[in-house]
């Protein structure tokens, strides 16, 4: 968490969301409930385990993030229609590399949006000459992004 | 096609699945001993996957012991344990052997087993792991890299239509099916209420058209038990009139076996059910006398019966 973009958002996000630094935010969809709260840290609804009262399988005392995400995606003043309904859109698996780098950033160059290429279900060729990251170039913008090609 | 999938698309009678005790130790001969009690009574069994995160012989090893001596295994997977690659590897690595049916949960937490200093994983949650298995049944890695030949995989789930947000578990339920989970093995549950509007839900979104339903029952043998889930399984409760039920009856054993089949009956007689998923913590030989008074005991004589017997030879033997 160098450069300021970084510092900033924390800062802004940290009191109000309690923000993890995931770097790839999608407050929006799950109500402005932040689904890396959840001891299990997941991004596609509650678990089994939410006790009858609501509370979270992992911290009793704690309502269950996912409980309050889907109450307050419905409830939340002045979200968008659309925001709302994204509570049941699948969120690909986190891509470890963005932790701790600006979400607003990578919104802005396109590089949360980026998936394995499998997530979208294409195949590439089975012995893997110019992997991983011949996808990615693509969508370098004009900021420096964290990510470093991997020695393949 | 699996035996499992080719029950379920044919709809010609429920289907029922069963699962297997976690073990540690003495060899596929124990394997072998505890299936014989189960698999001669339904369809399938489930190999878990360290289950309430207690640490057991994997859920590789028991679902490959499991096809190899004859029965139809689901191999659970849980996302607590284990990052992307190492499902990856586990799902094609038991296919190697010809497991076909996986069964993807998110799995309880760490904090649930006697290991709790471990590091909880979930590097992919359920649905994820859905499309990730899915995918590698049509050929291709998480990462694009192709398969050649797909893994002939039959892709499930679970769900818990009895936890909260109860108005929110059939949107859940969809997201697993329209992301490939072709059957859901749902949470054990006494609260026939929920379970209606969850499968009622499920037949009007049209779900159930793609997804097959198996609502679980467990076979307990006293009010102690059911207690015990109810205060410390999460996400789980019982209510007290069944709680009740069992402890004032005269024969409480008797009566905790009554209340599972009564659950068992009712679920089975929803429209959009396809079967029932049985646990067993009685361990006294009830998964037969539940299969049978349910009237789905395989014979001889049925088709389920021969096939059993095709494919079951060295369970017989």
């Amino acid at each position: 968490m160098t450069d300021l973009l970084t510092r900033v958002e924390d800062a802004v996000k940290k009191p109000v969301w309690d923000c993890r630094t995931c770097g790839q935010c999608v407050l929006h969809s799950t109500g402005m409930t932040c689904p890396m709260t959840c001891p299990k840290t997941l991004r596609n609804g509650p678990c089994g385990g939410v006790r009858e009262d609501g509370g979270c399988e992992v911290k009793p005392d704690m309502r269950c993030v996912w409980v309050k995400a889907e109450e307050r995606s419905r409830t939340l003043p002045l979200l968008p229609h659309k925001w709302r309904e994204e509570i049941n859109h699948l969120r690909p698996p986190v891509d470890n590399q963005l932790e701790k780098t600006s979400s607003w950033r990578n919104l802005f160059t396109g590089r949360d949006r980026v998936t394995p290429a499998g997530w979208s279900g294409e195949a590439t060729a089975a012995d893997p000459v110019d992997w991983p990251l011949t996808s990615m170039g693509e969508f370098e913008g004009p900021f420096t992004t964290p990510f470093h090609p991997r020695e393949g | 096609m699996s035996t499992l999938e080719r029950l379920l698309s044919a709809g010609t009678r429920p289907v029922v699945t069963g699962e297997l005790p976690a073990l540690d130790t003495g060899g596929v001969e124990a394997v072998k001993q505890r299936l014989e009690g189960i698999a001669p009574h339904v369809d399938a069994v489930n190999a878990t996957d360290n289950p309430a995160a207690h640490a057991h012989a994997s859920n590789v090893a028991i679902a490959v012991a499991i096809h190899q001596l004859g029965a139809e295994p689901i191999m659970q997977i849980v996302c607590r344990d284990k990052n992307r690659l190492a499902i990856q590897a586990d799902v094609m690595g038991a296919a190697l052997f010809g497991v076909e049916n996986i069964c993807a949960l998110t799995g309880d937490d760490v904090t649930a087993g006697d290991e709790p200093e471990a590091r909880r994983v979930f590097d992919l949650d359920g649905p994820q792991l859905i499309k990730v298995v899915t995918g590698l049944a049509e050929g291709h890695y998480l990462s694009g890299r192709a398969i050649d030949p797909a893994p002939p995989l039959f892709v499930g789930a679970v769900e818990n239509p009895y936890a909260p947000p109860l108005d929110h578990r059939v949107a859940r339920a969809l997201k697993k099916s329209n992301n490939g989970a072709r059957f859901l093995q749902l949470q054990i549950g006494y609260h026939e209420d929920r379970l209606e509007k969850f499968v009622a839900g499920c037949v009007e979104s049209g779900l159930t058209e793609r997804t097959a339903l198996l609502p679980t029952v467990c076979l307990t043998r006293s009010a102690r038990a059911l207690g015990f889930m109810d205060e410390h399984v999460a996400g789980i409760s019982v209510p007290e009139e069944s709680l009740a039920r069992v402890s004032g009856a005269a024969d409480p054993a008797e009566e905790s076996y009554q209340l599972t089949l009564d659950l068992a009956r009712h679920a089975l007689s929803l429209p959009g059910v396809s079967g029932i998923h049985i646990t067993d913590f009685r361990h006294d030989g009830s998964v037969g006398r539940l299969v049978g008074d349910l009237g789905l005991a395989r014979d001889a004589d049925s088709p389920s019966g021969q096939e059993k017997h095709a494919h079951g030879s060295q369970l017989a033997g």
